[in-house]
Formats: structure tokens, C-alpha cells, sequence
């Protein structure tokens, strides 16, 4: 085989990876199809909206850079804070609270990335953790910005674009939500299968091999790592703008242990993972605790249990043979 | 997608099966035959778990001895778990009002919980009773919401001015650093300096407290009185570290508002919390017919849990909400919050009534000592200030 024929077929299966599979519509179009099918559960479809969204903030850096952290609620809670104090202070226009929630928190993951880049997991996993409880307790010795334990009250959200109200359905919410998650999503999509992805890919697999090819690895992976904290960051301006609420609970440990937890049950490494995850874990949470409001963290307990030591395969095996279907279905067995 | 169809199937037959009902039943029937539904939003899981505890255990013993039925419907208590945290508190109340058409909200067992809340009680028109929460703003902040609970100011603020008629000058106060903390220190130390004390503040973090080295200042300084003011289920952990350092035998007289002595917990405190003088609207030990009756039911159907406070609160709740009810015949929104206005009856806790301006808790303030009553703990009342409405309003 020749170099040039190798080389054709690396770019063929590059291209082909990164071409819409006809599973992929099928997803989305059943997201914007719960808005119409399920007009009871639109709060329910938001919160999964911004679980999604935050778990595929997590998956770009543990799934695509090999980065594990078990402090993203920092981002979260930078991006929510932000978004809350820029509607209670400047404007009440979601879209701005959204892109400078999303501003800074990109900033502080790049102040940050520095302290994350160095050492190996153990390490990354301490610092991080670190991090979200630096956060946590600055927000809540700042009380005279955040409202300390009491949380950010009276934010007040404009109209989006100046049309859409936050209504009591829920249902511009979710719009609002599931529009910037598909709008990210569509980025991360392009981001992952560029050259910038295919070299994250590379650093997480093999860093010393990355790095002799050429891969200058700390900018690849401050990169990466900035672009998770202002996704991050955009859950947060979404969960504070759509519950209209902030506090400190956004910076809280179980945020970034319940972000973890969605991305093991959807999968890391693919960005579907975070999605699934997201809806799996919430639509469980909210049924069981639906029965028993008392007990409902033992049944949660046990799912996640009996989940990681075999559940895993059954998930994601059926949504692979889904996937298959669906595709045997419209290409023809290809 | 198969994890969206689980409990989206559920809710499609739930709707479609609702749909039938509603074409075949004229709308006058349905008024009647439809329960009224009461969303139930406590923390049942997380720190806060004793409220919830507490708040449904009283919610179900009212709706068991007054019967399921007002004004001719049934009466549904819709129990939900917020965990104590407020964005979920927020959803839910909106899943409440939106999916289960409830027609009151009840519980909020943090202020934070209430005031995420608050604005949907008035964008929805639904009334809202506050069963546990005690800032003083949570009732501004919503012209729906009626409250059952206490008033902090209100309890600690008669407290100081009593405090310095018994004489006592010099007092350090120590409280958690939030809402209801900041509301004690700053109405006690207000009415304490303006009866002729001098006071010392102290504010210790809510997450995590070690109260060591705030209590080593509080020795050095040998006040004659320490303040004290914990969320509810905190004051265990206060007292063994006071006991621990000896402060007990020094002299300074641990006071506070009644939260520090939660009847849910002050039997496992041991010795070191008798002699404790605290202010409070409600006392497992209230000496009246009608607190006997309910602590007796109280503990007979909730495995011989005592009623705490946060019980009393959810017991009244109740009883504003179905006394309103049967007023309105049934009817919600600003009607039931109309209803509930003014009204005044005798509560376990002994008289209480509801601020037909301000929606708020108007009842006596005691002064109680922990003393060993048949082998148990309690608060037992020697002071009653009557009638005491939040201060900060007049």
C-alpha cells in the first residue's frame, strides 16, 4: 500500500466521521419533538437541556483531552453568578447575560488551566476539586455581590430577542436551552473532528508520542480546557436565566460529582454521552423521587451501582444496535 | 432516544385519560368530584431532613383528624423533595402549578427555598403558606404568601428587651453567617442596646461550623450572657462543643432563640443543655389541653417522635389552609389568601392569628428553661409576652 492511498483513506474515514449519521437527526429531532409531545414536562426537558450541556462541557476535556475534574461546578457557578449579576445590575437581556456568563468563565478556565495542565490525574482531580471550593467559599464570603447563602434573589429576565417571554410552561425555556445546547453541540461536533480535535485525541491516547509529532501540548490542552469552562459557563447563564434564581448550591461539590456521574452513564468520549446521560439520570431522579420523596437516593444509590458494574454495556449497546437500525433503515445496509 | 419514553408514555396516558374525563364530565361536576390538591414542598433528603420530617408528619396527622374532605371535595397532599435546594424547590412548585393544577402551595423549609419561590406565587396567583421559613422579608416579597411559622425579629427582639429588664448587661451573640442568623443578631442587639445593654457580635460560617475558636473568644471576653442562633439540628453540635470547653461551668449563660433547643433534639442533648433560657413560640411542653392532645397524637402516629416547632408550623398550615378552604368553598387564588387574612383561632402553641395586612404570624413569645420533666428534656415556659407581631413591620 502506498502512502498516498494510506493517506486517502485516513482523510476518506476522517471525512466520513465527520458527516452527519442519520442517528444524529433522529436525536435532535426528537428533542424538538418533546416540546410538542410532552408539554407537562418542559421545566423537566430544561433542566436536561442544561445537564446535557454542562456533561458535554465535561466531555470535551475528560472524553476528547483525557482531562479528569471533579471541580467543573466552578464554571458552572462563574457562568450562573455572572448571568444573574448581569441581569440584576446591567440588562436583562438573556443573550447578553449568555455570552459574557459564557466570557467569563472561559476566562477563568484559562487563569486556571495552568494549575490543571500539570501533574497527572491524582493531581488534576485535587486541584480541581480545590478549585470548586475555593469558588464555593468566595461566593459565599462575598455576600454583598452573590447574596451569600441566600442566593442572587430578584433577577428579573428580559424577553429573548425581544419576542420570546419566560413563560410558567417552561416552554420558552426550553426552547431557549435546547437552542444553545444544539447551537454548541454543533461547534463542539466541528471542534472534535478538526485537526485541533484529532490532536487532543492524539494527546490523550499517547502525550509523548503527541508531543514528538509536534503537538505543542499545554496550548492544546489550555485551549480545550478554556473552551469547556465558557460551555460550562453557558449552563450556568442558562440554568440562572431560566429558573431565575442563583445560589451557592450551583458551586456546590455534588454538581460536579452529579456532572461526573451523567457522563459515566451516557459515556465519555462520544458527545452523545453527555445527552444521554443527562436524560437517563433525570428522568430516573425525578420518577423514583415522583413515588418516594423520602427514599428516593437509595434507589438512585442502587441504579448507579448495578448501572457501573454491568448496566453500562446494556445502554450503550442498544443504542448502538439503535443506531444501526436506523442507519440499515435509510442507507441501505451501508 | 428510549430513556425520553419511560415516564413521557406515562405522562401522555395520564394526559389523554385526563382529556376523556374532562369531555365527560360537565365542568360543574368535575368542580365537584376534582380534589383540591395541595403541593407539599419540603426538604425530605440533604441537611435539612428533620424539617421535612417534622412539617409532613404534622401535615398528615391534621388532614388524618379533620378528615380528607373540604367543602365537599377531597383533599390531596401532594408531598414533593426539594433536598433544600432552591432552583429544585423553584421547579417543582412550577411543575405543581402547572401539571397537578394544585390549588395552594405549602412548606418552604429555608428562606431561600421561599424567596425562589415567591415570585411564581404572584405571577401564578397561587397561595403560598409559609410553614417554616422565618426572615421577615419572605412575606413582601409575595402578596400571596400567608405564613404559619415565626417571625425571627419577633422572637428575638421582646427576648433582649426581657433579657435587660432581668438585669443582664454585657451579651456576645454568635450566629450562623445568613438570612436568619443576620435577622437575630440584628433585632436583638437593636432592642437589647436600646433597653441599655452592650453587645458583641459574632458570625461564624453556615457550611461546616467549628465553633472552637469563636467560643475561646467568647471565654476570654466572659460575658454575662452567650447568644446563640443555628439552623435547626445544628444546636447538638453547639452544645457539645460549649460542654466541651467547660463553658458551661463558667459562669455565662447560654441564651437564644428557641431553634437552639429543637425539641426533635434536645433530649439527646444530655445535662449539658438544662438550665438553657430561650425564646421561642412553641414548646412540646406548652402546658394547654389542645398541645397535649396534639403531642400525644403526634407521637403515637409518628413512632413516638416528639413535635418540634417546624411540626407546629406545618400542624397551623394546615389548619389556615382548610379553615380558608371551607370559606372560599374550595375556591383558590387571591379568594383562599383573602380567607386566611385575619384569621385567629388556639393552636397547640396556644392563641395565634394571621396579620390581615402583613400575611404574617401574629403569637405569644415564651420564655422557657430546659428542665427534666418525667425522665426527658423540655422547654419549660415561665414568661409569656402575648400577641407579638414581627417588630420590623410597624
Amino acid at each position: 500500500m502506498s502512502t498516498a492511498d494510506l493517506t486517502a483513506r485516513v482523510r476518506g474515514s476522517l471525512v466520513l466521521a465527520r458527516k452527519w449519521h442519520p442517528a444524529e437527526f433522529v436525536v435532535w429531532v426528537m428533542a424538538a419533538a418533546a416540546f410538542v409531545l410532552f408539554p407537562r414536562q418542559l421545566l423537566l426537558l430544561n433542566e436536561i437541556a442544561i445537564l446535557a450541556l454542562f456533561a458535554l462541557s465535561l466531555d470535551l476535556i475528560v472524553g476528547y483531552a483525557g482531562i479528569v475534574s471533579l471541580g467543573h461546578a466552578a464554571f458552572l457557578g462563574m457562568g450562573a453568578y455572572t448571568a444573574g449579576l448581569i441581569a440584576l445590575h446591567v440588562t436583562a437581556d438573556p443573550l447578553v447575560g449568555l455570552v459574557i456568563g459564557m466570557a467569563a468563565s472561559g476566562l477563568l478556565g484559562l487563569v486556571t488551566s495552568p494549575l490543571v495542565l500539570k501533574g497527572n490525574d491524582l493531581t488534576r482531580l485535587m486541584v480541581t476539586l480545590g478549585i470548586g471550593l475555593l469558588m464555593l467559599e468566595l461566593a459565599n464570603s462575598l455576600g454583598w455581590l452573590t447574596g451569600g447563602a441566600d442566593g442572587l434573589q430578584g433577577i428579573a429576565m428580559g424577553k429573548i430577542l425581544g419576542i420570546f417571554e419566560f413563560d410558567l410552561f417552561g416552554k420558552t425555556a426550553y426552547a431557549y436551552s435546547l437552542t444553545v445546547l444544539f447551537l454548541l453541540f454543533v461547534l463542539a461536533r466541528r471542534i472534535v473532528h478538526s485537526p485541533f480535535g484529532l490532536s487532543l485525541r492524539a494527546v490523550r491516547d499517547n502525550p509523548l508520542r503527541a508531543a514528538s509529532s509536534g503537538v505543542p501540548i499545554p496550548w492544546r490542552l489550555a485551549a480545550v480546557y478554556t473552551l469547556s469552562a465558557a460551555y460550562a459557563g453557558a449552563a450556568g447563564a442558562l440554568l440562572a436565566q431560566t429558573t431565575q434564581f442563583v445560589s451557592l448550591d450551583v458551586l456546590d461539590f455534588h454538581r460536579s460529582a452529579d456532572v461526573m456521574l451523567v457522563l459515566i452513564i451516557g459515556g465519555a468520549g462520544w458527545l452523545y454521552g453527555g445527552i444521554v446521560g443527562a436524560a437517563v439520570f433525570k428522568l430516573l431522579q425525578d420518577w423514583i423521587a415522583w413515588f418516594t420523596p423520602q427514599y428516593w437516593q437509595f434507589w438512585i444509590g442502587l441504579f448507579l451501582v448495578a448501572f457501573v458494574l454491568g448496566g453500562r454495556e446494556i445502554l450503550h449497546g442498544g443504542i448502538r444496535a439503535l443506531v444501526a437500525r436506523v442507519s440499515g433503515r435509510r442507507g441501505g445496509g451501508s | 432516544m428510549t430513556s425520553f419514553s419511560a415516564p413521557g408514555r406515562r405522562t401522555v396516558l395520564k394526559g389523554a385519560a385526563g382529556l376523556a374525563l374532562s369531555t365527560a364530565f360537565a365542568p360543574a361536576l368535575r368542580a365537584q368530584s376534582e380534589p383540591i390538591r395541595i403541593g407539599l414542598i419540603l426538604p425530605m433528603t440533604g441537611p435539612f431532613t428533620s424539617t421535612g420530617r417534622q412539617i409532613s408528619a404534622a401535615v398528615n396527622l391534621y388532614v388524618q383528624q379533620n378528615g380528607a374532605t373540604v367543602a365537599g371535595r377531597p383533599v390531596q397532599v401532594i408531598l414533593r423533595d426539594d433536598t433544600g435546594v432552591a432552583d429544585v424547590t423553584r421547579r417543582i412548585a412550577q411543575e405543581l402549578i402547572v401539571n397537578e393544577r394544585v390549588t395552594a402551595l405549602a412548606g418552604f423549609g429555608l428562606t431561600p427555598l421561599a424567596l425562589a419561590t415567591a415570585p411564581l406565587a404572584t405571577q401564578a396567583r397561587m397561595p403560598m403558606v409559609v410553614m417554616a421559613a422565618a426572615t421577615s422579608v419572605i412575606v413582601d416579597r409575595s402578596p400571596f404568601v400567608v405564613r404559619t411559622s415565626q417571625v425571627i425579629a419577633q422572637i428575638a427582639s421582646p427576648f433582649a428587651t426581657w433579657m435587660a429588664q432581668q438585669g443582664t448587661k454585657r451579651v456576645i451573640s454568635i450566629v450562623s453567617d445568613y438570612g436568619p442568623g443576620h435577622d437575630v443578631e440584628t433585632s436583638f442587639t437593636a432592642a437589647f442596646r436600646e433597653a441599655g445593654g452592650t453587645i458583641d457580635n459574632i458570625r461564624v460560617p453556615l457550611q461546616n461550623p467549628d465553633f472552637s475558636p469563636f467560643l475561646q473568644r467568647v471565654a476570654d471576653a466572659k460575658p454575662e450572657a452567650l447568644l446563640v442562633f443555628v439552623p435547626s439540628g445544628v444546636g447538638a453540635q453547639f452544645m457539645k462543643q460549649f460542654v466541651e470547653r467547660g463553658m458551661d461551668k463558667s459562669g455565662i449563660r447560654l441564651i437564644g432563640t428557641g431553634d437552639v433547643v429543637d425539641d426533635d433534639i434536645l433530649n439527646g442533648m444530655g445535662d449539658a443543655a438544662l438550665g438553657v433560657v430561650t425564646a421561642h413560640h412553641y414548646s412540646a411542653a406548652h402546658p394547654s389541653p389542645a398541645n397535649r392532645a396534639f403531642v400525644e397524637a403526634f407521637r403515637k402516629a409518628n413512632n413516638n417522635m416528639r413535635p418540634n416547632f417546624m411540626a407546629i408550623g406545618g400542624y397551623d398550615g394546615m389548619h389556615a389552609l382548610y379553615e380558608g378552604l371551607k370559606k372560599t368553598n374550595g375556591q383558590g387564588g387571591e379568594a383562599l389568601v383573602n380567607a386566611m387574612k385575619g384569621m385567629a383561632w388556639e393552636s397547640p402553641r396556644g392563641p395565634m392569628s394571621i396579620d390581615p395586612q402583613t400575611r404574617d404570624v401574629v403569637q405569644n413569645v415564651y420564655i422557657r428553661r430546659v428542665e427534666r420533666v418525667d425522665g426527658e428534656l423540655y422547654n419549660v415556659e415561665f414568661h409569656t409576652i402575648p400577641n407579638v407581631r414581627d417588630p420590623s413591620k410597624r
